[in-house]
């Protein structure tokens, strides 16, 4: 623990004009860990990792890279300090099969004629996705035809192939179904195995909890509190990400006056 | 779902399957079926001497099908393809029969205005991001113009002629249309420039690094700029290999016939379109195949000579063109569709 987390941001502030985006929020990842930053929609989830993956640049505050203050001027400084951001998007070509998506514009080549190395880049994503517990039936076959945790896991599985030291996953498993968002966690977990720092950005405290080290929860900008796993119950993320107070107002809001039960009820 | 073995899932992907996910299924299908037709109805037509000749309409069309392929699979069209043929020819008879050019050094000003050409469309395209379809229709019209204008204004007739008497005629004709003779028949050898441009586009496609860009930017180009891929360098060297092609086959047809006429090639970039199409390309891009595009020519090659083999009425051509566009589409809708469901 002597080492300096790879990335921290202490008292970070953004603004858009008049729009307070995000203020005075501290947070940090070690390398092994995961960070869950959670939040509700318009919390400031977005704007975070777009300073943290270099999108932005904070307007107040600090942001340390390996413990030293820095100041990305872009999203290829940040994936050239390692940290690689996979977007809910994926960036993948879905009638393209996975492993010339694997190395899309960066692939590998050989000889005089700078041919691809076609069996060298099947082989190295087998490796890389087997090393992620990813089992793809076929590298050959389109991304189109995976499911959708397949697919972020192959993400994933690309930036941890191509030097990423700290992930940033934005909503990886907000479109996923129960089954598949397990998919995910589970390569979440396997990165983090592997040395990576995690950060996992969900609006679902049932899928943070399970993996997340520490936890940032976001609320209109602001902090609402920073926890370490063993501080934390599931029960209180999912109180404070609802807003707390808010819920139990909605709660007797929407709680009904004793009635007999409507149809299908 | 990670526990399941390999083995398990990949049974279902035996070798037919591999076979039918190949985006020339359609167009292979489709060629047997031609073949055996007009095999039935002209026993000549099968005959080595009948191969050549349906193979000679096949080459010139198949080396511009291949070109457009590439340039549909990168996700945009090139209607000025056609007219360009002519452009060049012009260019190539015009400067040797009327300024006394060697016919080598008028080819290479053909090749360097179809460059510009292809140059122009490519930037036009990325830079505007009009959709190809208009920018090339715009060059298609205004070529079509100069074509005639200037053929007018040199020649007062509309064809330009007498290429046979210019020096070096017989040395570019012999490497561009000559015939090379195999087996006691002989064969176009425009028909090898075409396997040859076949060959090469498939490499480029299949085992370099800018084919896989290719089935990017068609595929997805926002998602091909954001890994780095360099689209725009990409979309313009494709539409440069599509005014290449043009010129090659520009300069085949006027070395062949020796005289060009001011409209050659007008209407012929939609063949080029529905070739490419017939041999698996998707209209919206990312996905195609070149030896596809070369089978779709194929086709068209043995249905235009076929027709007259077969002693009917050459005009019933674009009838039966028509309904193997529509059959081939929906065959490779259908197998696709299947295959990917197989897949999952």
């Amino acid at each position: 623990m002597t080492a300096p987390p790879l990335l921290e941001v202490r008292d970070i502030g953004k603004t858009f004009g008049g729009v307070i985006a995000l203020r005075g929020v501290s947070t940090l990842v070690r390398a092994g860990e995961v960070t869950c930053v959670l939040g509700d929609n318009g919390a400031g989830k977005s704007t975070l990792i777009k300073i943290l993956a270099g999108v932005h640049q904070q307007d107040t505050g600090e942001y340390l890279v390996d413990g030293a203050p820095v100041r990305l001027t872009g999203p290829r400084e940040a994936l050239d300090r390692g940290i690689a951001t996979v977007h809910q998007d994926l960036a993948m070509i879905p009638l393209m099969s996975v492993w010339r998506n694997f190395f899309l514009g960066s692939e590998p080549v050989k000889g005089p004629l700078r041919r691809l190395d076609v069996a060298r880049a099947k082989r190295v994503a087998r490796e890389e996705l087997r090393a992620m517990g990813i089992d793809i039936r076929d590298v050959d076959q389109p991304v189109g035809t995976l499911s959708g945790g397949e697919r972020q896991s192959v993400a994933i599985a690309r930036a941890v192939h191509f030097g990423a030291r700290v992930l940033i996953l934005d909503e990886p498993t907000s479109a996923l179904g129960v089954k598949q968002a397990g998919v995910v966690l589970r390569y979440i977990a396997r990165a983090r195995d592997r040395g990576l720092g995690v950060v996992f950005i969900t609006h679902n405290p049932h899928h943070a909890h399970p993996v997340g080290d520490r936890f940032l929860v976001l609320n209109r900008g602001t902090s609402l509190g920073h926890y370490d796993r063993d501080a934390v119950t599931r029960e209180k993320l999912t109180t404070l990400m609802a807003g707390g107070a808010e819920l139990d107002d909605l709660a007797r809001e929407l709680d009904r006056p004793a009635s007999p039960p409507g149809p299908g009820a | 779902m990670t526990t399941v073995t390999a083995d398990e899932r990949i049974a279902g992907t035996g070798l037919a399957r591999r076979l039918l996910i190949r985006p020339e299924l359609g167009s292979v299908v489709g060629a047997v079926a031609v073949f055996a037709f007009f095999s039935a109805e002209a026993p000549v037509f099968r005959s080595a001497d009948g191969v050549a000749n349906w193979l000679d309409p096949a080459s010139t069309l198949g080396i511009m099908a291949v070109a457009i392929a590439l340039l549909m699979i990168g996700g945009e069209f090139d209607l000025s393809a056609g007219v360009l043929t002519g452009t060049t020819g012009l260019v190539l008879v015009t400067l040797a029969t009327r300024y006394g050019w060697n016919v080598w050094a008028a080819m290479a000003a053909g090749l360097v205005l179809a460059l510009a050409v292809g140059f122009a469309n490519g930037v036009l395209v990325v830079r505007t991001r009009l959709p190809s379809f208009i920018v090339t229709l715009g060059a298609f019209l205004m070529l079509q113009g100069l074509n005639l204008g200037v053929t007018k204004a040199l020649t007062g007739t509309v064809q330009v002629s007498g290429l046979r008497r210019a020096e070096g005629y017989e040395g570019a004709r012999a490497l561009l249309a000559g015939s090379v003779t195999v087996g006691g028949v002989d064969f176009r050898v425009a028909i090898f420039w075409w396997i040859g441009v076949t060959a090469l586009a498939t490499w480029i496609l299949m085992r370099t690094r800018a084919g896989n860009w290719i089935f990017a930017v068609g595929g997805d180009e926002r998602v091909a700029r954001a890994v780095g891929v360099p689209a725009a360098r990409t979309k313009i060297a494709l539409f440069m290999g599509t005014a290449v092609a043009a010129w090659l086959v520009g300069s085949i047809m006027a070395l062949r016939f020796t005289s060009v006429q001011a409209s050659a090639g007008i209407g012929q970039e939609f063949v080029y379109i529905i070739a490419a199409v017939i041999g698996g390309c998707l209209l919206t891009g990312g996905y195609g195949s070149a030896i596809g595009a070369s089978i779709g020519a194929m086709i068209f090659g043995m249905a235009d000579k076929g027709i007259v083999f077969a002693g009917w009425d050459a005009d019933w051509f674009t009838f039966f063109l028509g309904g193997m566009l529509l059959l081939a589409t929906l065959t490779n809708r259908l197998v696709r569709r299947y295959a990917e469901e197989v897949r999952r």
